[in-house]
């Protein structure tokens, strides 16, 4: 095996229908994570349907999202649509006192027509502070991809984050509660007390930038978060990413060595938590050895993914696609993945599924709009939207995220299929 | 600018891929950002196809605006057609490609591609999913249907049917039957299961059933004006409709009208005496226009139910609506705004929605019963099992999907016998309901200490509960609590009382008895 990886292995950069979701859509998460804030997508009836259809089941009579919807009227004249907008707001803010950051969300068609939201979020910001901050991103899919929408909700925080000189690890990434208070133990008995987290669950918890700071990610796709991080000041820990038992021990200990604690004191804290990482882990790899993995692009997760399935549970990668590869952050992953695979950004996903059906894998990782059809065609596939909307970071979690992948292989072994309809 | 935030439609994108899915041998080549691919998902999961819908998306980015978005659009087009070689494409643009206006119709055309290209205008800031799909298929039928010879023998075609309808696939099978029945033939179904050459033959057929006015109501005018074929006005849902229906059908092809109803059960269910706890059960109908207009009938005439409101969400049904509201005394609600519904259910404490997939989830919140009957639907509305809305079969499935949610009669009086018991009182919910929602605090408080003393509600006027009156209230049915607790309130705050007694309380239920 090179010591180098998949480093140096050249990428299939693609062009063409590209089956992903838009930024947006992180939104489903992000709202869970920050639980006073209201996500408002300024956009049209087709974001607030995409909103719906991922977010799967309305559990919530009154979310803490929605779409102002452009209409006729806000396209005519720009001037009007400001008006508008700050209409809706205020309706929203005198009837939801519980708001107290309020994200405006540009959208394909705010985006196009040039419907300025920072202004919008300047304007309104000062209307209505100190109860509530404005804050503006953009989700649309002319820019961003399924998870660079928190990429960019993250990055467009930062601004607004106070100065601190204090040497701080900050950790950069939103994860479910669970995994956070895992994470944050660890770091705790390793000596890391003072931890802070991007987002924090509400806008009055405290969270500092600085020359002193250190960042730690523990989401692949936070490449903006982390620019607008450093352009603060701080500097960033190169680490493989927390899935599974190897990457949640490399980066703990990067992470400690960043911070000058000793190995003794990692492997002494994580001991524990690695066997039984690696025993659940065991459980799944039993089905998953040996088998073939295709990763179509989705969320970014795609490389660390596929160096956990390959390195702890035995597959083999036939492709890993990414939507967007961030070639500082990945380089640690990329060094661990075996060379062999092809690594592709971008899609044009009718040659793609050419090759996925060429190379029959026994897994492939997908979206929910071609997950059906490709198990009609025999193949067995996983959503890959599950894997982001799981808990799957660090060690409690390794074995849960590798039954994600076994399941289906297990399930197809145990029907008495007919032909696929 | 509106605040939205649950749709019940898509944009009038979906309503055309809900016509390019549901046919063969055509293609929908959209000029689309990215992200405008989640729409695959609701073909794929919720109807759980297993094949992608025909849609081929651009997928511009921000870089490629001002720059080569019209190029984007020539070689998916062209890709597209070499890859799937449709008879027929069609092309159109979603919300966001709407504002670039690089008109895809008008390229299209110019590529000398050797089918049928159909350009698609859906105005996405104007109009909803429902008007995207009647007025693709219309287009469809525009510019493949050309006059044909009639067949021989009587025949019809169903028009209406698209992917992800309410359903539609069951439907379909009943309606053939219905119509075999009298020896008709059916000449084409579409757009479900149509190709673009059977398209072509729709003016073969004697007459067209207008299954679904929502999606295929353009295309029928179109065809009785152009084609000379006319189509039903009576759409086939509930006992009473389905007689309506075959006598229609009858007059328009001159055949006998025969029906077959020896498995027709929704009558005589209705008449034994179980059902007498239907009676006066008082309902709220939600969905779109035709559905809601046909459970209406259902429920009033077939049930017994009383209808307290009804409504649609879809603005091209309004008039229909609003005019068959004025017959049932009740006042239509359209509106696409779910929170204006969920005030109105609110408001109008039915013991029973007939509503949406979005209904359901306003009826758990309140603890009502509810029935689904139309679309937007959920990967529940796509059962494994045969289940029409339409015909024989269709009235004895909503015979069965409306009572269920309900208590049954005999239960109903055991529940009235032993709701004192410690095991079986009120809170536990029915047995058969799994999870029990959450109560609605301002209806369901938690019961205060016996001896508490007198309770205050908020209000204009504070208006005080004794303790003997709570108790008494809690003795009322508790899907009728609330409104009794209103309704009280409202005739003490009417009459000066600041103190509601036993006596108060049934004073009022004199006084709103009807």
């Amino acid at each position: 095996m090179s010591a180098q990886g998949c480093t140096a292995t050249p990428v299939l950069r693609e062009r063409g229908q590209r089956e992903v979701f838009c930024g947006l859509t992180s939104i489903v998460w992000l709202h869970r994570k920050m639980q006073d804030a209201f996500f408002l997508v300024v956009g049209s009836r087709t974001c607030a349907h995409l909103l719906q259809s991922a977010a799967g089941v309305m559990i919530f009579a009154e979310p803490r999202f929605g779409t102002a919807i452009l209409d006729e009227t806000d396209l005519a004249g720009l001037a009007c649509a400001q008006d508008e907008l700050d209409n809706v707001v205020t309706q929203l803010l005198s009837r939801r006192s519980d708001i107290r950051q309020l994200f405006l969300v540009g959208s394909c068609p705010s985006e196009v027509i040039k419907l300025d939201l920072e202004k919008a979020a300047e304007r309104l910001s000062q209307q209505f502070a100190p109860r509530v901050r404005v804050i503006n991103f953009s989700g649309s899919g002319i820019e961003t991809t399924f998870t660079e929408g928190e990429d960019a909700c993250l990055a467009a925080m930062v601004p607004t984050l106070p100065q601190s000189d204090a040497a701080q690890l900050l950790v950069a990434g939103a994860l479910p509660d669970v995994v956070q208070d895992q994470m944050l133990g660890l770091l705790a008995d390793m000596g890391l007390a003072d931890v802070a987290v991007l987002p924090a669950a509400r806008a009055d918890d405290r969270v500092t930038v600085g020359p002193n700071t250190k960042v730690a990610m523990v989401q692949p796709f936070l490449g903006e978060t982390l620019a607008a991080l450093t352009r603060r000041g701080a500097t960033h820990i190169a680490a493989p990413f927390p899935f599974g038992e190897e990457g949640s021990t490399a980066w703990l200990r990067a992470v400690a060595r960043a911070f000058g604690v000793s190995d003794a004191v990692v492997d002494r804290v994580t001991e524990a938590p690695r066997a039984r990482a690696r025993r659940a882990v065991a459980q799944a790899a039993e089905v998953l050895s040996g088998k073939s993995v295709f990763f179509l692009p989705d969320s970014q997760l795609e490389i660390p993914l596929a160096r956990f399935l390959t390195r702890e549970c035995g597959m083999q990668a036939i492709e890993v696609g990414a939507p967007f590869i961030h070639s500082g952050l990945m380089a640690p992953d990329l060094a661990l993945l075996e060379a062999g695979p092809v690594i592709s950004e971008g899609q044009d996903v009718d040659l793609q599924l050419d090759r996925v059906r060429a190379a029959r894998p026994d897994l492939t990782v997908c979206g929910l709009g071609l997950a059906n059809p490709l198990e009609a065609e025999g193949l067995t596939t996983k959503w890959a939207i599950e894997l982001v909307f799981t808990p799957v970071h660090f060690y409690e979690q390794a074995g849960d995220l590798a039954g994600l992948f076994s399941r289906p292989l297990r399930r197809r072994a145990i029907l008495q299929r007919e032909a696929a309809e | 600018m509106k605040l939205a935030v649950w749709t019940y439609e898509g944009p009038p994108h979906v309503g055309a891929m809900r016509v390019a899915t549901a046919m063969k041998g055509l293609h929908y080549v959209l000029h689309a950002p990215q992200g405008d691919t989640y729409a695959d998902l609701l073909f794929t999961m919720i109807e759980r196809r297993n094949h992608r819908p025909p849609v081929s998306y651009t997928t511009f980015q921000a870089r490629d605006l001002g720059s080569d978005t019209a190029n984007l659009f020539k070689t998916a087009c062209r890709d597209a057609y070499d890859r799937f070689r449709p008879e027929a494409i069609i092309v159109g643009a979603s919300c966001t490609a709407e504002l670039i206006q690089d008109d895809p119709g008008g390229m299209a055309e110019t590529m000398g591609l050797p089918v049928p290209v159909i350009p698609l205008e859906l105005p996405s800031y104007q109009r909803k999913e429902n008007f995207g799909a009647d007025e693709t298929f219309f287009q469809i039928v525009r510019s493949l249907a050309r006059p044909v010879p009639r067949t021989e023998r009587p025949s019809a075609n169903l028009i209406g049917p698209t992917a992800l309808g309410f359903r539609h696939r069951d439907d379909i099978t009943e309606v053939t039957a219905l119509l075999h029945e009298m020896g008709i033939d059916v000449n084409v179904t579409a757009p479900y299961g149509a190709t673009p050459s059977d398209i072509a033959r729709l003016g073969a057929a004697h007459v067209n059933v207008l299954m679904y006015p929502e999606t295929g109501e353009s295309a029928c005018r179109w065809m009785a004006r152009e084609l000379d074929v006319p189509h039903t006005r009576t759409v086939p849902i509930g006992v009473g409709a389905t007689r309506d229906f075959v006598a229609e059908i009858a007059g328009l092809l001159d055949v006998a009208p025969r029906l077959d109803d020896s498995r027709l059960r929704l009558p005589w269910y209705s008449a034994s005496v179980d059902s007498t706890y239907l009676t006066g059960k008082r309902v709220f109908l939600f969905g779109d226009g035709t559905h809601v207009a046909a459970a209406a009938r259902i429920a009033r005439d077939e049930m017994g139910f009383e209808v307290v409101g009804l409504g649609c969400y879809n603005r091209e049904q309004a008039r229909m609506l609003r005019a068959l509201a004025r017959d049932f005394g009740v006042e239509a609600l359209i509106s696409d705004d779910y929170l204006e519904v969920e005030r109105r259910i609110e408001d109008l404490a039915p013991e029973l929605i007939l509503g949406t997939q979005m209904e359901r989830h306003i009826a758990k919140r309140l603890g009502i019963p509810c029935a689904v009957i139309s679309a937007p639907v959920h990967v529940q509305d796509f059962p494994a099992r045969y289940s029409p809305q339409m015909g024989i079969e269709g009235a004895n499935v909503i015979f069965d999907t409306w009572v269920h949610p309900l208590v049954m009669g005999l239960e109903e009086h055991l529940l009235t016998m032993f709701r004192e018991d410690f095991e079986f009182h009120d809170a536990a919910g029915a047995s058969h309901h799994g999870g029990k929602a959450a109560p609605r605090p301002q209806v369901d408080p938690a019961p205060a200490p016996a001896e508490s003393g007198p309770e205050a509600r908020g209000g204009a006027v504070d208006i005080v509960w004794l303790p003997a009156a709570e108790k008494e209230l809690k003795k009322v049915p508790f899907f009728v609590r609330g409104k009794a607790r209103r309704n009280t309130e409202a005739f003490a705050a009417q009459q000066g009382v600041a103190e509601i007694s036993v006596d108060t309380l049934y004073e009022a239920k004199a006084h709103y008895a009807r």
